[in-house]
């Protein structure tokens, strides 16, 4: 063991030595890719389970589990109308562990609206949104609106009744917007050329519309959540970590 | 002797920065014309029905559920004019359903009702149910034309009803 310790394969990696020194404590979280985003300090009362509960770590936590079960779940559906529902009762009534893991997606996905929301309260309750935090604030709010529209694009994969319906009335919302849809003020193109056939990739919901909240749902919005959440996490850490009781 | 106002060196800096951002916008506006397909595959707007003759006789209102699964359309005849009642709730777009028995259109997200006429007697819709193109093409057969929608202050118009 001494003697990996101190071969250049485990140098290269770890790169500093193991003494349970201050200086050491702080080169250890600052030369690690997953450590480095925390602080090298935390004062102790920032801890206090009181003060923060914990709501950004398990809302975080949570996308973590969406990401892993998500990944997990797209080995079996087919974001096709003649398969996409059939695929969801597949995982619940056939696949080993199927049910679990899509529950597992669905109630996560549930809490993490609920974590997220809790989360924004003790924010605000706290006032630390106050500066030098107010950018991070909206970095916040984004993540809130983009955790909303991935609750929303994963409603309609599962292609049934209350999925289609709420996509239905979700699209026509967008069909009344200012400018770009074409039933709304000030509307400038046709039914189409506007923001709900770009959403539906037609003027009706069906195939094109799965597949395009398919690609929402599993690419473009996680990927730019990820982005934000290292935003956010990067810039708690250039505020001092996490705010603390006054 | 005058100065040059552009040193070579802004401008090769304008020119680099110029085609840069020239062909990211070019690449952003050529992603958002692939969201565009120029062909759909989506069921052409006008379909054919029968002969105005056929729906003649029986009592004076009659609603007719044929083309209802496949089209959302529910042919009404009153006493001497038939007109396509589009199947689409006008609160918020879901399809109510035709209970014979009491002679009303319900609908069973938000509990709108409508007479058989399609006017909006009860729950959030904000107006009567609209009504469809319906014309005699040169066959003599009705043809209903999904694409114009007659709301409420139209129901009069050319097009949407015809005679019986």
């Amino acid at each position: 063991m001494w003697r990996f310790k101190h071969s250049q394969i485990y140098k290269s990696i770890f790169r500093h030595g193991y003494e349970d020194t201050k200086e050491n404590r702080i080169r250890q979280i600052r030369s690690n890719i997953f450590l480095h985003v925390h602080p090298a300090k935390i004062p102790e009362h920032a801890m206090k389970i009181r003060f923060t509960w914990c709501m950004g770590g398990i809302t975080f936590f949570l996308f973590l589990v969406e990401t892993v079960t998500g990944i997990l779940l797209m080995f079996y559906y087919r974001p096709v109308p003649e398969y996409a529902y059939l695929d969801i009762k597949y995982l619940e009534f056939d696949v080993p562990f199927g049910v679990v893991l899509r529950n597992l997606h669905r109630w996560a996905a549930h809490l993490m609206v609920i974590t997220i929301m809790l989360h924004m309260l003790r924010v605000f309750l706290t006032g630390s949104y106050k500066p030098p935090r107010e950018f991070n604030w909206v970095v916040g709010v984004t993540l809130l609106v983009l955790t909303f529209l991935l609750s929303f694009t994963g409603y309609l994969l599962p292609w049934d009744q209350l999925a289609y319906w709420a996509i239905t009335v979700g699209t026509n919302m967008v069909r009344s917007m200012p400018v770009i849809g074409h039933e709304g003020p000030f509307a400038v193109v046709d039914k189409y050329h506007d923001v709900r056939f770009m959403l539906l990739g037609g003027t009706e919901i069906g195939g094109n519309a799965l597949l395009r909240f398919y690609v929402l749902h599993i690419m473009a919005l996680p990927s730019a959540a990820l982005i934000f959440i290292g935003v956010h996490f990067w810039r708690i850490r250039k505020d001092g970590g996490i705010s603390r009781p006054l | 002797m005058q100065k040059d106002n552009i040193s070579r060196r802004s401008f090769l800096r304008l020119i680099g920065w110029g085609s840069f951002f020239a062909a990211t916008g070019i690449s952003v506006a050529g992603a958002l014309r692939f969201l565009f397909p120029r062909v759909l595959f989506e069921k052409p707007s006008a379909f054919k029905i029968s002969v105005p003759a056929e729906f003649k006789g029986g009592p004076d209102y009659q609603v007719f559920e044929n083309w209802k699964a496949e089209h959302s359309v529910w042919l009404v005849r009153e006493r001497n004019r038939i007109y396509a009642v589009h199947a689409k709730c006008t609160h918020l777009g879901c399809t109510p359903n035709w209970f014979p028995d009491e002679g009303i259109f319900k609908c069973p997200c938000h509990g709108s009702q409508f007479h058989k006429n399609g006017m909006n007697f009860a729950g959030p819709a904000p107006r009567p149910l609209d009504r469809l193109n319906i014309a005699i093409d040169d066959d003599g057969n009705i043809v209903i034309d999904k694409s114009r929608v007659y709301t409420f202050k139209e129901f009069d118009k050319q097009g949407a009803y015809v005679e019986v």
